[in-house]
């Protein structure tokens, strides 16, 4: 296979509300980055690979056509990719995969999402017809996992409020993080409302506007540059009303994990793997994916969470730049996992750095955590 | 902070659609307009839907075999919504859980009322309450609730799906 490496990663400030900018303006920041931090130019794109979230969180239908001249599209091969809140992390795979099959040297690829000019919540919680008006937004829908999770493990109601507190402790090193807020501790987030039990409000992430870009090319332009390789990458999907299916523990997580550790020929990723980028909305899928992604045993990742094991100093540290818990523009959140883990690699993380990683996963959920997207990037060829 | 900018401003919008149902969610609501839950059933793996989609997401074939199930089930899992959401009239606290009908292999989604919300577990009994008989339509809204029937918990376990 022709191997593919990211040579650029550009990113927005993430804010409640990006006024300052259109959606075509705040994709071209986070390209004009990315393409600056390339060293390429407008020549030098074979191709665009765009992913949002679903169009009716903005209202705008097939974004991609209108934002054509904004992301420098016109006249070339452009892709649009959608799969819920895993899209940041299928589009990164799926414009990695055009480089790797040959016919593309570079590709640039870019998420978005403008949270400010619609409403979410809304558009996740419409009464679909001949059934009772039910949903509840994300937060709702996940809720009943976590709480089967709580169950089934006996895990202490702390661990979801140290998740939330670790998070964003690391985004007050991340000066792109959206929340910021000095002092955090486990008492402020336990006396915030209680918004779907068991989580409470500091326990969920915040609606943000952002943009995330990555210039991804073959050995050409990567062997010159402080390049992140890519090892493994895969997507995997399972059927939400399957029977046998286990919500808090999915078939499609396990599989896709596995999948790019054999790519990358990891037998032990607690061990292998020096840090990960791991879409977790709300605290409990921290614990939640330590085992899905085969960090641990079953029933052993509130342990690691609770010992600090993903802290930025920790075993294994999760989401350094203070992850989708502090910065979450829906459709570029996958891409920042995967971007912020080339950033580690290449050792461009900044205050956020783990010393010396070599070895990072970046991974993404969305629609009913039927939906995955992970790959595993390293600073040698 | 600076001033918010006049130039952005909030516009309702609405558009209309035409929503086909398709067979098998047409025949299970045509049941559920006489008060009848009726699932469909896997030919290989046995496994049993309800709301039916036609097919079974396992196998990969369709589903074609009825049964008709009782509107009793358990608390698969729960949450407890606090907060408004907007465009849904339902006041919170409310309780919306994933009930596992007796006989189903998959759960999905309703109300549970009639309950102090301390009570509220995952494996608790549950029956559905229905909407007045003069008031039903082909719709799962015939279901107002479910509320608990005072019988003793089930083991989660049972919730695990045996081919």
């Amino acid at each position: 296979m022709i191997e593919a490496a990211v040579i650029g990663v550009g990113q927005t400030k993430y804010e409640a509300k990006r006024r300052d900018v259109s959606m075509g303006g705040l994709l071209r920041k986070a390209i004009d980055k990315a393409m600056l931090a390339a060293e390429v130019d407008w020549d030098a794109i074979d191709a665009v690979i765009l992913g949002k979230a679903p169009d009716m969180f903005e209202g705008v239908m097939m974004p991609e056509l209108s934002l054509v001249d904004a992301i420098g599209a016109n006249g070339k091969p452009l892709l649009r990719v959608h799969t819920a809140g895993s899209v940041g992390g299928s589009t990164a795979v799926i414009a990695a995969s055009h480089v790797c099959s040959g016919n593309f040297d570079t590709v640039l690829t870019v998420t978005y999402e403008k949270q400010s000019e619609s409403n979410a919540t809304w558009a996740l919680s419409p009464k679909y017809p001949y059934s009772p008006h039910i949903n509840a937004g994300a937060g709702g829908y996940f809720a009943p996992y976590m709480r089967e999770y709580i169950r089934r493990y006996d895990a202490p109601e702390n661990i979801g409020w140290k998740v939330a507190v670790k998070d964003r402790l690391n985004a007050l090193k991340n000066p792109l993080a959206h929340l910021q807020i000095p002092g955090i501790d486990e008492n402020m987030v336990a006396e915030t409302p209680m918004l779907w039990e068991p989580l409470r409000y500091l326990e969920s992430c915040p609606s943000s506007d952002g943009a995330c870009a990555m210039v991804i090319s073959n050995k050409k332009l990567a062997e010159s540059r402080n390049a992140a390789w890519i090892k493994g990458m895969a997507v995997r999907s399972e059927g939400t009303l399957s029977a046998g299916r286990d919500e808090v523990n999915p078939q499609g997580g396990q599989d896709c994990a596995k999948d790019i550790y054999d790519q990358a020929g990891i037998t032990n990723p607690f061990k292998e793997i020096d840090c990960a980028e791991i879409y977790v909305p709300f605290s409990w899928y921290e614990p939640m994916w330590l085992e899905n992604l085969h960090f641990c045993d079953l029933g052993e990742g509130w342990k690691l969470t609770e010992k600090g094991a993903t802290e930025i100093e920790g075993d294994i540290p999760f989401n350094m730049s203070g992850g989708v818990l502090s910065s979450n523009p829906i459709g570029a959140s996958g891409m920042i996992r995967f971007g912020e883990a080339c950033l580690q690699v290449t050792h461009q993380a900044g205050d956020h750095q783990v010393d010396g990683a070599n070895v990072a996963m970046g991974h993404a959920y969305g629609g009913a955590a039927q939906f995955f997207a992970m790959w595993i990037v390293s600073n040698k060829k | 902070m600076t001033e918010e900018k006049k130039d952005f401003f909030v516009s309702d919008i609405s558009l209309s659609y035409q929503y086909t149902a398709g067979n098998a969610t047409t025949r299970f609501l045509n049941k559920v307009a006489e008060g009848k839950l009726v699932a469909q059933k896997c030919p290989k793996c046995s496994a049993v839907y309800v709301p039916p989609r036609g097919s079974c997401p396992r196998c990969g074939i369709a589903t074609e075999e009825e049964l008709e199930l009782p509107d009793t089930g358990a608390v698969e899992s729960f949450t407890i919504v606090h907060i408004p959401i907007p465009g849904n009239p339902i006041v919170p606290p409310y309780v919306s859980a994933m009930i596992r009908l007796d006989g189903a292999d998959i759960s999905f989604l309703h109300l549970i009322q009639e309950i102090d919300l301390a009570e509220i577990r995952i494996g608790m009994r549950v029956q559905a309450v229905w909407k007045d008989k003069s008031e039903w339509g082909t719709t799962l809204e015939n279901i107002k609730w479910f509320k608990p029937t005072g019988e003793d918990d089930v083991d989660p376990l049972v919730f695990k799906f045996k081919e």
